[in-house]
């Protein structure tokens, strides 16, 4: 198990490095101003201590010695700032970079994925992989170059030059520090059993806050204020109990390591200054070794610090190039046609399909649709009417057997020429970001004026959209909001109205419009149904009386096939399915 | 921050205590370096070990000192931000629970619960950290100044100029960034919701073979988040190398300075240690300082997001005669009629439960009337039926007798008084409401029915059940009443959730009902029979049932028909039929095909 996590990290690693490699000028640059920083800010106490130990007292100063070292540290203070500089912005550069290019590649990968992955997997989670893994990627990536490598250079620069000039006050500093790694953990272990019972009543309140102020509505209905107020207060105590207890007692490992690293600094002071005593020592480097000791020991706590961002961090990427490696969905084969102006001659044989192998759901679809035919599919919900719109538009692929339009299998012509053949409006109404306006041309980017009022007028949303501030310029937010539910869907039908595509599909498409308005755009729908094969499903049986083909499907198959009178006659399912939404 | 500063000044003697004993260990910090100076100057000087020991052992029992200063002044900041955050979080969600439908839509019901969550957290936080580190920071660098001052006046001048140097370096910096980052921080939004965008769109983009612009457009915004995360970085970058010169150059200008007060014997060798030292604990501090202001910001744009809320007050508030009313409220409950003889502000008839008095409405932000000039009354016992299209104003005309909106114009009028003139309590009290969406809540179904009335007995509820037609479901479950409903009720069906909110309405015995298309998800025969069921209750009850389906209102006493926010007719069933074309539209839509078969 510990190895495989460890391989599977040092893959992503490898991924890494792959995607930084573009950038390896800047990468050579920082490491080598990182190197020069380092240098530069060990180098300068030594100098320091070096002009101190020509100040000693009273007529004992010799001056030109001091300015020729402070001309010194001038000059290495300006070439480490300067490296300092180069370092900061290459880092920036290499990590937004970094993160621009993946980010990319992420979103590539989303439009190609095969739908099936988007349907099985929450948006949420989709999407938290591109913005926050990577964010998160990208503070740990410039975190580490920044910290990591200088903080691991400062430790092996400072170790080398105390152990240079004095072994023993090395030894002092070396066994002192891994003390403040001792207390911090010891500190981290107690704590955490803190923390977890405070998320967890957190937890607990947050879904409280949730059921409460996500339903206001219904609590002022009953006059619950009191209560749920009295309920909030009950769980609001539990925590500012057990989070008292937390924030407490992890606030004790900053003062705790400060104390260690204050005793590395007095035996620093105490054996340096009995060397000194003993002649092994001067002033000037005793002053450079008590400066050494701070230094020494902030790399080591921001390390540990470091390690554990490097590791989520290396976690966030994992998950973005999972996402980036998924497999996407089946390529089109070479030489694909190009389907134009198609009659509408629809054919599905022997279709299996199902979406996970253990339920079986399409089995042995056949059908055969002439051109301008209207085929209409019912039954009750789950039986897998959406599922074959899903197949015609190639959303996904079956299983076994073939569709074909006007003799080509789907799978030889271009996605872009099948997808573009049909006009779908389908019952989950999406919008995007934009004005009304965007959203009516997606199919036909170079409509006129005239052509979008004469649209949406015919789905009857002309006069709604009239009466938004801006008319069809009126800018709609993500999702929608702002418009009901009924006036989506009349977006959506006129967006089809426009372009007019010479096959039809209609998935519930009157769903959120009241039965009247339905009514009128019904008489649109028909006119834009005429010499179009069109495929419509609907629950309301009212609306797919007059269509040439019904399929009345249950559990993945067709259970009976024909016309509004024919099936009545059968007096089968789907005379049932009618009698009893019209029972009165 | 206006809002914060009550909830600290409750705790006054944490939030003085702990920077206090902050300032305590700090001190005891700034004096290592003398007691360095010290050891350097008199024990090595004179090559005294007993004296360096001693000195040593002093400066590590100034170290215990400085700890435990420093764990009793994080004790205090703890309490102080745990504290200030849990009576925050009690205030918001007191003040939420005042808040109308008005307030309840323009803000959100998911910004209400990110503010009292996330940002009451970072609010705390930033509260911990300003009182532990915020206050510590400043007085470090100030005080190594004074000490500075302590040692030698001449050299101490450095440090005069040198710090307002550093503070304008690094609060410069702060300045410049800080909005940058929030300019960041939108770019970052903009990548977000173009993501958000093509995965529920996945379908149409696809069906429309748009995936070539989306890609365009993502990589537009994405680019320019990358430029805007660059910018910041540059600047930020600068904060470093810059405060390190000038700390260095510093440093430098102290030697040399100090090395004529050395050559006339002012200082000792020790003593400009000292201030080199402190030149360098000045530049520890800044760093840290610099890192704090990150968090501090934060919980700063965290406390005006809360203030927002705090600010926000209820466009409802009761009026004067609602005050009046609060006293007797017993007496408004219990008897109308008496109470209407008391108030003689109208003379309604006396059988009259409901006006609407030339109501119209407007909802905040929109343009448009959503209800136009409505003027109907309904007598005590009636039932009413409300049908319309999709957006006609059914649930806006019903949501005005509980007040969950006031009219914009016009008067709604409950038993011959004004809605407004009510206790709003009082008033939902006797309006039981069921609305279109079925909401339950996490517990038992019992815990979920005594919503309405806390002291309803088993009796009452088991009669609720039974008129809702949920008897027959609630009793098959294994723990009956004490059946768990999860959050949302999700281990319901709609149907069963629809009949248990009824039911939970029900409990409450309301002297109005109001039914907002909370059928709709039941088939016909149970509507049916619950239609029936409410219409047998005892007492008086007066019911409005708003609905989509003509079957569930065609045989109320009255159906008001709506259109586009005006009453298009009113009337029973078979007068409608004759006279009302907007009423034979939607009748004919729902049947006539059926007759037709």
């Amino acid at each position: 198990m510990e190895k495989n996590k460890k391989q599977k990290q040092k893959a992503t690693m490898g991924k890494v490095l792959c995607a930084i490699r573009p950038y390896w000028p800047f990468v050579l640059l920082s490491i080598l101003a990182a190197a020069v920083t380092v240098i530069g800010t060990l180098y300068v106490p030594i100098v320091i201590g070096d002009a101190l130990d020509y100040i000693i007292a009273r007529g004992q100063v010799d001056f030109a010695y001091v300015s020729r070292k402070l001309i010194t540290i001038v000059v290495v203070v300006l070439i480490t700032a300067l490296s300092q500089w180069i370092m900061n912005t290459s880092n920036n550069r290499i990590a937004y970079n970094t993160v621009r290019d993946i980010r990319n590649q992420a979103f590539q990968k989303i439009e190609i994925l095969p739908l099936k992955y988007i349907d099985s997997h929450s948006y949420g989670e989709i999407v938290s992989r591109v913005i926050a893994d990577v964010d998160q990627f990208s503070d740990g990536l410039l975190m580490g170059f920044t910290q990591f490598f200088t903080g691991v250079l400062t430790i092996v620069g400072t170790l080398g030059f105390m152990l240079v000039n004095n072994v023993a006050i090395t030894l002092v500093v070396v066994l002192v520090t891994p003390l403040s790694f001792f207390v911090a953990g010891f500190i981290a272990k107690k704590t955490y059993i803190m923390f977890k019972k405070q998320s967890e009543t957190r937890g607990e309140q947050t879904a409280l806050i949730e059921e409460m102020i996500g339903n206001q509505k219904v609590v002022q209905a009953f006059n619950y204020e009191d209560d749920a107020l009295e309920r909030f207060d009950e769980i609001n105590e539990k925590l500012a109990d057990c989070s008292l207890k937390a924030v407490f007692f992890s606030s004790l490992t900053n003062p705790s390591t400060r104390f260690v690293n204050s005793l590395a600094y007095t035996g620093v002071g105490l054996v340096g200054a009995l060397s000194v005593i003993g002649g092994r020592l001067t002033v000037g480097q005793l002053s450079c070794f008590l400066s050494y000791a701070n230094q020494y020991t902030k790399p080591f706590n921001e390390i540990s610090g470091v390690v554990t961002e490097l590791q989520n961090a290396l976690a966030c990427a994992a998950r973005i190039f999972e996402l980036i490696e998924e497999e996407p969905q089946v390529p089109e084969p070479e030489h694909a046609i190009i389907l134009e102006h198609p009659e509408g001659n629809v054919n599905l044989t022997h279709v299996y399909f199902s979406y996970s192998p253990e339920t079986k759901l399409v089995q042995d679809f056949n059908l055969a649709v002439k051109p301008g035919q209207r085929v209409a599919i019912v039954g009750p919900t789950g039986c897998g009417k959406t599922t074959i719109i899903n197949l015609l538009m190639r959303f996904y692929d079956v299983d076994k057997g073939s569709i074909s339009v006007d003799g080509l299998d789907i799978r030889e012509v271009t996605r872009r020429s099948l997808r573009g053949s049909y006009g779908m409006v389908l019952q989950e109404t999406w919008l995007k970001t934009g004005t009304i306006r965007d959203n009516i041309i997606m199919g036909k980017p170079n409509a006129t004026e005239e052509e979008i009022v004469a649209a949406a007028k015919a789905s009857h949303a002309h006069s709604f959209i009239k009466r938004l501030p801006k008319g069809y310029d009126t800018v709609i937010t993500e999702e929608g909001g702002g418009l009901s539910q009924g006036q989506k869907q009349l977006l959506c039908i006129t967006r089809v109205m426009l372009c007019l595509p010479p096959m039809l599909i209609l998935d519930e498409a009157t769903s959120s419009i009241d039965t009247r308005t339905e009514m009128h755009i019904q008489e649109a729908f028909a006119r834009m149904m005429k010499g179009r094969t069109s495929f419509i499903v609907a629950h309301r049986l009212s609306t797919i009386q007059e269509a040439d083909v019904i399929l009345v499907m249950n559990n993945g198959n067709i259970i009976e096939q024909g016309n509004h009178r024919e099936l009545l006659e059968k007096n089968g399912f789907y005379a049932n399915l009618y009698n009893s939404q019209f029972m009165q | 921050m206006k809002t914060l500063l009550p909830y600290l000044r409750q705790y006054k003697k944490e939030t003085i205590l702990a920077p206090l004993f902050k300032l305590l260990e700090a001190s005891f910090e700034l004096l290592v370096p003398l007691v360095m100076a010290k050891i350097i100057d008199v024990g090595i000087a004179n090559r005294d070990k007993k004296y360096v020991m001693l000195m040593c052992l002093l400066m590590v029992s100034l170290g215990v000192v400085g700890m435990i200063c420093s764990f009793t002044a994080q004790f205090f900041s703890a309490k102080a931000a745990v504290g200030v955050s849990t009576k925050l979080r009690h205030a918001l969600f007191a003040h939420i629970q005042s808040f109308s439908f008005t307030e309840l839509d323009t803000m959100g019901t998911s910004t209400l619960i990110t503010r009292m969550t996330s940002d009451v957290n970072q609010v705390q936080n930033g509260v911990n950290m300003t009182l532990r580190l915020f206050l510590r920071s400043p007085c470090v660098v100030f005080g190594a100044m004074i000490m500075a001052f302590t040692i030698d006046f001449k050299s101490a001048l450095v440090f005069v100029g040198t710090i307002p140097l550093l503070s304008l370096v690094v609060f410069g910096i702060m300045a410049i960034t800080m909005p940058l980052y929030k300019k960041a921080q939108s770019g970052l939004d903009r990548v977000l919701s173009v993501t958000r965008e093509n995965l529920t769109g996945v379908r149409v983009i696809r069906a429309f073979n748009k995936e070539p612009e989306e890609r365009i457009r993502f990589e537009e915004n994405n680019r320019a988040l990358t430029v805007m995360q660059k910018k910041v970085g540059k600047i930020s970058g600068l904060m470093n190398p810059i405060t390190y010169v000038i700390v260095n150059a510093a440093t430098v200008l102290l030697i040399w300075q100090g090395a004529f007060r050395v050559d006339t014997g002012v200082i000792t060798q020790g003593e400009l240690i000292a201030l080199v030292n402190y030149m360098s604990q000045i530049l520890v501090e800044l760093v840290k300082l610099a890192n704090l202001i990150v968090t501090i910001t934060k919980a700063l744009a965290s406390a005006n997001r809360v203030d927002s809320i705090m600010e926000l007050e209820t466009s409802m508030p009761d009026t004067a005669a609602a005050e009046s009313r609060k006293e007797d409220t017993i007496v408004i409950e219990t008897d109308p009629l008496e109470k209407r003889t008391g108030n003689q502000q109208n003379n309604a008839p006396a059988d009259e439960a409901v006006r609407f008095d030339h109501v119209s409405l407007t909802y905040k932000n929109a343009g448009e009337e959503s209800l136009t000039d409505i003027d109907f009354s309904v007598k005590r016992g009636e039932t009413i039926g409300i049908i319309g299209g999709t957006g006609s104003g059914k649930s806006s005309l019903v949501n005005l007798i509980p007040r969950f909106y006031d009219a914009t114009n016009g008067r709604v009028i409950i038993n011959g008084v004004d809605v407004k003139d009510y206790p709003l309590h009082s008033l939902r009290d006797k309006v039981g409401v069921v609305l279109q969406k079925a909401t339950l809540f996490k517990g038992t179904i019992r815990e979920n029915l005594l919503w309405g009335n806390k002291n309803a007995s088993d009796e009452l509820l088991n009669e609720a059940l039974e008129i809702s037609q949920a008897k027959e479901f609630v009793e098959k479950k294994e723990d009956g009443l004490m059946t768990q409903v999860a959050q949302g009720g999700k281990n319901l069906s709609g149907g069963q959730r629809q009949r248990l909110t009824i039911a939970r309405a029900l409990v409450k015995k309301p002297d109005i009902l109001i039914l907002d298309d909370s059928a709709s998800a039941l088939d016909f025969a149970t509507d049916a029979k619950l239609r029936k069921a409410i219409r047998e209750m005892d007492g008086n009850m007066t019911v409005f049932i708003v609905s989509q389906r003509t079957s569930s209102i065609m045989y109320a006493d009255r159906i008001v028909v709506l259109d586009d926010g005006k009453v298009a007719g009113m009337g029973t069933h078979g007068e409608l039929l004759k006279t009302c074309a907007v009423y034979q539209e939607i009748y004919q839509s729902q049947f006539k095909k059926a007759k037709e078969a």
